[in-house]
């Protein structure tokens, strides 16, 4: 499991998890990671929406976890063993995103974010909270608070 | 200069009140949920004060008072009484039942510590 | 740990609150049925009093004034100056709503209404006519001459001005009685203070004693003088002697000359002399040594130590005043017997921190899981296991279920706190609804899981305040059906067969069968031609989207309908129905597992994932013959169980897992019946086998599932469904409709 520093903000320096997506950076405030762990296959949960992959045990917790490929509306992957998995906490709704590998630990400066350009996909324009530059990228920074949909079951 | 102080009150949070403020004022403070369970306790605590509530189940403050003015060793000790009235008929009860003094509840800090400045000298 | 200690202590008050507030309703509903003692009264009394010194202590004026002003009244009955009667009982339960009203309120760090509050303080203060009250005599003034009533004279006291020190202070005269020792007073603590503000000069007078071997040592013969600055304040200084007012002769002047304070000609005619007491060797106290550095003039003692006047044997302590409490002295013994039971009962319990219950439930349920794959493991060895192993796993096994039993059943707690919120919903609602009702309840000692205790009041309420509002009458139409015009609403509650069973019955109206179908057909529910039961029609009262309020009750939820409570109910791992007599009333029956952590489950596989099926809704195991199984519609298919057929649900299928089976004999049937009584053949894979397992919510991290109740995690550490089957038969019910549309 990664160390994890405390996120000193000043101004509004916000030190997020960075990871990739096809050619594609995204990010995620570290504030709301609660950890990062390998990946383990999940237990399909009946009727879940397509980017829902299933369930965990997380030391006792039951958490669902999604495919966050999926959830950006790209083609499904196969996760294998190589995958991580990001344990998210947001409000009190504890689930994890498994994406392919995690890059970086990067701080930004969210004063400059700005609002998504137009992009492919709507369903991942409305996950993203905006973008900010690094770098000569663009990171696209995750609105956690989207990201699981609220009414799961209707939305399968 | 550290006294020994017996806080007797059947609630809880009173108890807990009393002992915060006297000890964050230096003093040793053991406390008792009521009067009987206050009493057994004279002998084991050696108090310098003795503050009661006045309205116990079991044994109220006046028994406390009766109680300790009768115990072969502890007779002398000042015992101050914790009261919601004001009232000069509810001082007069008490001092006549032998408590040295009062303090009135909601019990102000500074009236708190002076009365026990004024029985004890500390 | 930077937390303000004032914050602690606020939550402990919070915590006694709603002890006091249950001790509270106890001690009125004792004094409304007539089966109060002799301490009820008191415990009242001190419960309310208790409340208003916390409150005042954080500053909660609305509760003070409410509690203080219910205090006074309460203290009349309990010195029998008032007598009980029920609009005073009546009374005093609203001021006990009112209270844990402002309680929650503080809690939650809400404002109240004043204007609520003032009318209760109001009527209370009915009950406060100052004639029935004896009035608080004025104190007696034994000791209290002030010898002079000084004028303020203008001495501006400066320290460079050239008048002397003295001129313009205050001269201090104390002679204390015997009785201010005997109270635990000692004027040395009291001259201390004055030094502390200051005085300037102290004298000790004992002329008038005897020789010192025969001094009774109970009659203190000292007389003190103090002097103090003039620009202390006459009040201040007597305030020093506000304990001790009754048991000395005070007297405070100004002084008199310029003069450094010659002695004062006082009664005694005192000179002052050199005192030398030693400590009294029996006394266990060290007495207090009195210093005092002042510049004092030549001729004056350092004052000593005082005598210590210990108690001469023969002398009785002050005898307690009892006289206007008659009722008090006889009231104590009887009171200390019975408090001493209570209180031995009391001291075998303990409080402990729900979140360490919760822990050392988790660690349980984690021992299970382990034990469980324990034996799994061994069995899966396939080797023969000596019977000494085998044995020991028999009462590991037994072991670690009888220690699951002793920690659920610490969480597990009387039900009757919750019946008592009940009783004031049932009051609140009857007086908005015009409706008479009585709540009558049965079973509060029985126990449940706290957690299902927190849980079921909301649906409770909700089904309380519907059964005054919508099941009973208004009283005349009552009277006029030949009913009482008091309704009753029994709220009862029992174990049965491993269950909680709780029932909430009305003897109203029973279900407007009618206008029940009528609004059901409005609202698209049912088909206007369909045939329904009774029971069906009844039922129909749980579908979402169903409310038989027209104008939205502001009580029974805001339209806020019965398919809310159920669904609620069904969280719990509960299931509720309802049984209804046109004309007699109707029963509410809600049916509850123990304890929501864990279940007896059986184990069944569907390809090869596993899941688990509920014991309690398993009747048979089937091994389904081609013959018994027939194919109603292409997409329905039943089994024949003894002459009944039983509709088959594919499991599977129905979960969205695999699409459907066509065969039905390869696999395996379940045979179960819900609460309800429906009947239904799960079809599955195969049956592994019957374990307990620990029940973890999927709601607070995902959300709902239909067909599903929750998950557990199995000793290997996956995650099995624990399915659910009444959502299981409408899954399949919904998959029929649609195919057949």
């Amino acid at each position: 499991m990664t160390e994890l520093e405390p996120n000193i903000s000043s101004a509004n320096n916000v030190k997020c998890i960075s990871f990739d997506l096809g050619e594609h950076e995204f990010c995620v405030d570290i504030m709301v990671v609660k950890e990062i762990r390998g990946w383990s296959k999940p237990t399909p949960l009946p009727h879940s929406p397509a980017f829902v992959c299933g369930a965990i045990n997380l030391r006792g917790t039951v958490l669902p976890i999604i495919d966050f490929a999926m959830r950006m509306g790209m083609p499904q992957t196969e996760p294998d063993a190589s995958y991580v998995t990001i344990i998210l906490e947001v409000g009190n709704k504890v689930f994890g995103i498994v994406v392919d590998a995690v890059s970086d630990i990067v701080t930004l400066d969210f004063d400059t974010l700005q609002r998504p350009p137009e992009l492919e996909s709507s369903v991942e324009e409305s996950c993203l909270l905006g973008i900010i530059a690094r770098d000569d990228s663009m990171m696209r920074v995750i609105n956690t608070d989207v990201l699981f949909p609220r009414q799961v079951a209707e939305a399968a | 200069m550290s006294l020994t102080i017996l806080a007797i009150d059947d609630s809880s949070t009173m108890r807990r009140l009393v002992q915060s403020t006297l000890v964050q004022s230096g003093y040793a403070v053991e406390v008792a949920e009521d009067g009987i369970d206050g009493l057994e306790k004279l002998d084991q605590v050696k108090p310098d004060l003795v503050i009661t509530d006045i309205n116990m189940p079991r044994l109220d403050g006046f028994g406390v008072i009766e109680g300790v003015r009768a115990h072969p060793t502890f007779n002398k000790i000042p015992v101050l009484t914790l009261t919601t009235e004001s009232a000069a008929e509810m001082k007069q009860r008490a001092r006549k039942a032998g408590a040295s003094g009062w303090i009135v509840k909601p019990f102000d800090k500074d009236k708190l510590l002076m009365a026990i400045k004024r029985v004890c000298g500390v | 740990m930077s937390s303000d200690p004032l914050d602690e202590i606020r939550i402990v008050f919070f915590q006694e609150c709603s002890e006091l507030l249950e001790e509270l309703e106890d001690g009125l509903y004792a004094m409304r049925d007539g089966e109060e003692t002799d301490d009820t009264v008191n415990a009242v009394f001190r419960a309310v009093h208790s409340i208003k010194g916390g409150a005042g202590a954080f500053g909660l004026d609305l509760l003070v004034s409410v509690s203080h002003q219910f205090e006074t009244v309460l203290d009349k009955v309990r010195s029998d100056q008032l007598e009980t009667t029920p609009e005073l009982i009546d009374l005093f339960m609203r001021c006990a709503d009112k209270l844990q009203d402002l309680v929650q309120s503080a809690k939650n760090g809400q404002d109240s209404d004043a204007s609520v509050c003032d009318a209760l303080v109001a009527e209370l203060l009915r009950y406060d006519a100052p004639a029935a009250a004896p009035v608080a005599a004025a104190p007696a003034a034994s000791g209290d001459e002030v010898a002079f009533q000084v004028a303020p004279l203008d001495f501006s006291f400066d320290d460079e001005d050239d008048t002397p020190a003295a001129s313009g202070g205050w001269t201090v005269t104390f002679t204390p009685h015997a009785e201010l020792y005997q109270r635990g007073n000692d004027c040395c603590h009291l001259v201390g203070i004055l030094k502390d503000m200051g005085a300037v000069s102290v004298r000790v007078e004992t002329d008038n004693s005897p020789a010192w071997d025969s001094l009774p040592v109970e009659t203190p013969f000292m007389v003190w003088t103090v002097e103090m600055p003039g620009d202390t304040s006459e009040d201040d200084i007597r305030e020093v002697f506000e304990f001790v007012e009754d048991d000395c002769d005070l007297k405070v002047e100004r002084a008199a000359s310029d003069t450094p304070a010659a002695p004062q000609a006082d009664e005694f005619g005192f000179t002052p002399t050199q005192l030398d007491l030693s400590d009294d060797p029996e006394d266990d106290f060290v007495p207090q040594k009195l210093d005092l550095d002042l510049d004092l003039p030549a001729d004056e003692p350092t004052a000593a130590t005082p005598v210590e006047a210990s108690p001469p044997a023969a002398e009785p302590t002050p005898p307690v005043q009892v006289d206007d409490k008659p009722k008090a002295p006889a009231a104590k013994p009887a009171a200390a017997e019975k408090k001493t039971e209570a209180k031995s009962e009391a001291a075998s319990t303990i409080r402990v921190d729900l979140n360490r219950v919760d822990r050392l439930i988790n660690l349980i349920g984690e021992l299970v899981i382990n034990q469980s794959m324990l034996a799994q493991g061994f069995q899966s060895l396939d080797a023969p296991v000596s019977q000494q192993l085998s044995d020991g796993l028999g009462d590991l096994r037994q072991l670690t279920r009888d220690i699951q039993d002793s920690v659920m059943a610490i969480r597990a707690q009387p039900i009757k706190p919750l019946f008592r919120r009940m009783s004031r919903i049932v009051r609140e609602t009857g007086e908005s609804t015009g409706k008479q009702v009585q709540l009558v309840t049965e079973g509060e000692a029985t126990e449940i899981d706290k957690t299902i205790i927190e849980r079921l009041s909301a649906p409770l309420t909700h089904m309380i305040r519907n059964a005054v509002d919508q099941g009973l009458e208004l009283p005349e139409t009552r009277l006029d059906s030949g009913k009482t015009e008091v309704g009753t609403v029994r709220l009862t509650a029992v174990h049965r067969s491993g269950r909680v069973v709780i029932e909430v019955a009305d003897d109203g109206a029973g279900v407007n069968r009618k206008k029940v179908r009528e609004i059901a057909v409005e609202k698209g529910l049912v088909d206007i031609d369909a045939e329904l039961s009774d029971s069906e029609i009844d039922n129909l009262l749980f579908m979402p989207g169903f409310s038989t309020a027209k104008a939205v009750s502001n009580l029974s939820g805001r339209g806020v309908g019965m398919d809310v409570v159920k669904r609620s109910i069904q969280a719990l791992g509960g299931r509720v129905s309802l049984e209804s007599e046109p004309g007699k009333g109707s029963v509410f029956t809600i049916s509850l597992p123990l304890t929501l952590a864990v279940m007896d489950g059986m184990i069944v596989r569907i390809d090869d994932q596993l899941m688990v099926v509920s014991l309690s809704e398993i009747i048979e195991t089937i091994r389904p013959t081609a013959a018994a199984v027939h194919q109603l519609t292409p997409t329905q298919r039943v089994i024949l169980v003894r002459g009944e057929y039983v509709p088959i649900i594919d499991v599977g299928f129905e979960l969205g897992f695999r699409p459907r089976l066509e065969d039905a004999n390869n696999g395996v049937i379940l045979l179960s019946e819900t609460e309800a009584g429906d009947r239904s053949a799960l079809l599955l894979d195969g049956i592994i086998d019957q374990r307990q397992v620990v029940i973890k919510g999927l709601e607070e991290n995902y959300g709902e599932v239909p067909g599903v109740a929750a998950v557990t995690i199995l000793g290997d550490g996956n995650i099995a469904l624990i399915l659910d089957v009444d959502g299981l038969l409408r899954l399949s019910e919904d998959t029929r409709l649609s195919d057949a549309a």
